[in-house]
């Protein structure tokens, strides 16, 4: 009796140990599962209520009838929006301000990073933190002083900056430069040593290291930074709306905003549409390179 | 021709001496291993003969031009890498043509050489694969095809098997020694494993402190050390060493380990030794020479000593047996058919012939 005891109270233990992990599992997954779906409910609400509200008429938005149910669906906003001379123009100009900043940003960053995380020269550890301190000075600050400085520039060179499109391509990059050459630093940074040095002694120079062995080694990490740029100078609302005025000159997120509100009349229907229509870019570019980003990212955060 | 030589070699890492002034002369086409512990140095030094780092003072030689400051690329050297440094993004083969393309060489020329060298390699039908559809030991097959196809003056290799399983450490080792056979170029070879550069060197310079301790053929350097360091790292297990004291004995000499245990010393070490008499020395013995006693064995030079086994390890071929003397552990390489059992004691024969006597003050071999 004494020595069945003991074997029966080892045992008991052991099983209630297995299912409790078991069970400790089961129910981290279901609370993982409960607060991503609440997550996705409330992030996914705004855009799900944009394309309802952009299907409606605006005697039906302004009806007390359910916001979240189309009775009658129309395109009318949509066919409007689009044979619209401005929002035509706010799209290209956007599209214009983005492409030619990503182009920009990559072709400024790529070698920056290949540098401040490879060559060794003096200072270069403080420079690469300098970088990312850039980063951290929000816009807000610095659109002020930005916008005397234009105007100092004007009075002495006659060049007028402000309420240009293209000022936006030297505003921009202050904010797409410094956190993409930060994601490369990070992702070159896990490349290893010795492939450079292969590459050395292969006798590439510096320059082809950098092409031929760097970029399509880094290429998730650069596509990772080029969706980045591209999302920062699509949905940049502060600079557009302080340094460009004139309609032809504007880009999307302000276009929809000042074009579409007039006074205090709010053409709910169009401003819905708009944005919707403005939205769709990134969401394409996201859902084509979604992996590459996701490997880019979590590359340049574990390793450097 | 590719001579290497090395002249009064510094490097200097902030307060930190890594190779502290070393002279080292390679001739052409041979096999020379640098060998030691972690941090002595030899990694640096064949990064200094490959150009990634800068000398602190001294000069590096190669075919007689001083290359001090050649870029890396213009030295016509080729380097093996412990983790392969292959590009992941290329082919076999565009991996091992980079370095060709770069330079513009023709298209045949490029394609007959690459295929000349996966010849040699045994890597022919793996030419089109990409580095991760590789196994470790493929992967280093192209790093030295990689090397190969440039035809380099100097061949330069850093600790290129320590990513590999045992077996397949084996393997490589004939294979770059097969290759070394067929491309008969100057090779330097950096390892931390002794048997590695025993077997493959022509010579193998031991490294210690950012110093040279020995240069020499393997087998000299395993029977004739020049310093403790050397006979401590070389062999395994490694020598066993006995704080020891000389003794006169009318015309011969007697070794003093301790009360117990007085060996007469042979008579062709007599003269030799005779000036360290009444000193404190190192007795130093390699555990093949401490054996069980052997009817037939040759007599004048062997002593003769009683021991009690603490530890016993069969090893199949050979038995170790671990006993102390005045608290050193001491190790005896035994025939199995001795049957060494712990806590018996058992008679040993210590081959005097093979044994070596340390200075203390100065650790060289005397």
């Amino acid at each position: 009796m004494t020595t069945a005891t003991p074997s029966v109270d080892r045992g008991a233990p052991t099983r209630a140990r297995y299912g409790s992990m078991r069970r400790d599992r089961q129910w981290a997954l279901r609370w993982s599962y409960f607060f991503l779906v609440l997550f996705a409910i409330f992030f996914l609400l705004p855009p799900i209520y944009m394309l309802i509200t952009s299907l409606k008429t605006s005697a039906e938005i302004s009806a007390a009838t359910n916001p979240w149910w189309v009775f009658s669906p129309t395109l009318e906003n949509y066919v409007e929006l689009l044979t619209t001379d401005t929002y035509l123009i706010f799209f290209r100009n956007s599209a214009m301000v983005s492409i030619i900043v990503v182009t920009i940003t990559m072709l400024i960053s790529v070698p920056a990073a290949f540098a401040l995380s490879r060559m060794k020269f003096w200072g270069s550890a403080t420079l690469a933190t300098g970088v990312f301190l850039t980063y951290l000075v929000p816009e807000t600050l610095l659109f002020i002083p930005l916008f005397k400085i234009f105007v100092e520039f004007r009075n002495l060179t006659g060049i007028e900056l402000i309420n240009n499109w293209w000022v936006l391509l030297i505003l921009y990059p202050t904010l797409t430069v410094p956190f993409c050459t930060w994601i490369m630093i990070g992702y070159f940074a896990s490349i290893p040593k010795e492939l450079d040095e292969a590459a050395l002694l292969d006798g590439a120079t510096w320059m082809q290291t950098l092409t031929k062995v760097f970029i399509p080694v880094a290429l998730p990490g650069l596509i990772a930074a080029t969706i980045f740029a591209f999302t920062v100078s699509w949905a940049q609302f502060l600079y557009p709306l302080a340094f460009t005025t004139s309609t032809d000159q504007l880009v999307l997120p302000v276009g929809i905003v000042t074009t579409l509100i007039k006074g205090d009349v709010f053409n709910w229907g169009q401003i819905m549409t708009g944005a919707l229509l403005g939205a769709a870019p990134p969401l394409i570019i996201y859902a084509f390179l979604m992996d590459y980003y996701i490997a880019g990212l979590t590359s340049g955060a574990t390793k450097g | 021709m590719a001579e290497v030589s090395l002249q009064k070699l510094v490097k200097r890492f902030d307060e930190v001496e890594a190779v502290a002034g070393i002279d080292l002369a390679i001739a052409d086409q041979e096999f020379v291993v640098l060998v030691g512990p972690s941090g002595c140095g030899k990694s640096t030094t064949l990064r200094m003969i490959a150009g990634l780092e800068d000398i602190t003072a001294g000069d590096i030689r190669i075919g007689g031009d001083v290359i001090n400051d050649v870029p890396p690329k213009d030295r016509d050297i080729a380097m093996v890498f412990q983790n392969y440094a292959l590009y992941p993004h290329m082919t076999v083969a565009e991996n091992m043509s980079f370095g060709l393309r770069l330079k513009r060489f023709p298209k045949a020329e490029i394609r007959q050489r690459v295929d000349e060298a996966a010849r040699i390699l045994n890597i022919t039908d793996l030419l089109e694969r990409k580095p991760r559809q590789l196994s470790g030991g493929q992967r280093q097959r192209v790093a030295m095809g990689r090397a190969i196809v440039r035809h380099p003056k100097v061949f330069l290799f850093d600790e290129p098997l320590s990513n590999l399983d045992a077996k397949l450490r084996v393997q490589m080792r004939t294979e770059i020694k097969r290759v070394h056979q067929k491309v008969p170029v100057t090779t330097v070879y950096v390892t931390h494993d002794q048997v590695e550069a025993m077997t493959l060197a022509d010579r193998v310079v031991v490294m210690n402190n950012g110093l040279i301790e020995q240069v020499d053929a393997p087998n000299v350097l395993y029977h004739s050390p020049a310093t403790r360091f050397v006979a401590g790292f070389i062999g395994s297990p490694a020598m066993n060493f006995l704080p020891c004291q000389l003794e006169q004995n009318a015309d011969a000499l007697t070794l003093h380990l301790s009360d117990e245990i007085r060996l007469p010393l042979p008579a062709a070490r007599t003269e030799r030794y005779r000036p360290h008499v009444g000193r404190p020395l190192l007795f130093g013995l390699r555990p093949e020479h401490l054996t069980e006693v052997r009817p037939h064995a040759n007599g004048g030079d062997m002593a003769e000593l009683s021991a009690t086994p603490d530890v016993v390890e069969p090893m199949g071929m050979e038995t170790l047996v671990y006993f102390s003397i005045n608290g050193e552990e001491v190790c005896a390489r035994l025939d199995p058919v001795a049957g060494p059992q712990v806590d018996q004691p058992i008679g040993l024969a210590a081959n005097l012939a093979h044994m070596h006597l340390i200075d203390p003050d100065t650790d060289r071999v005397l």
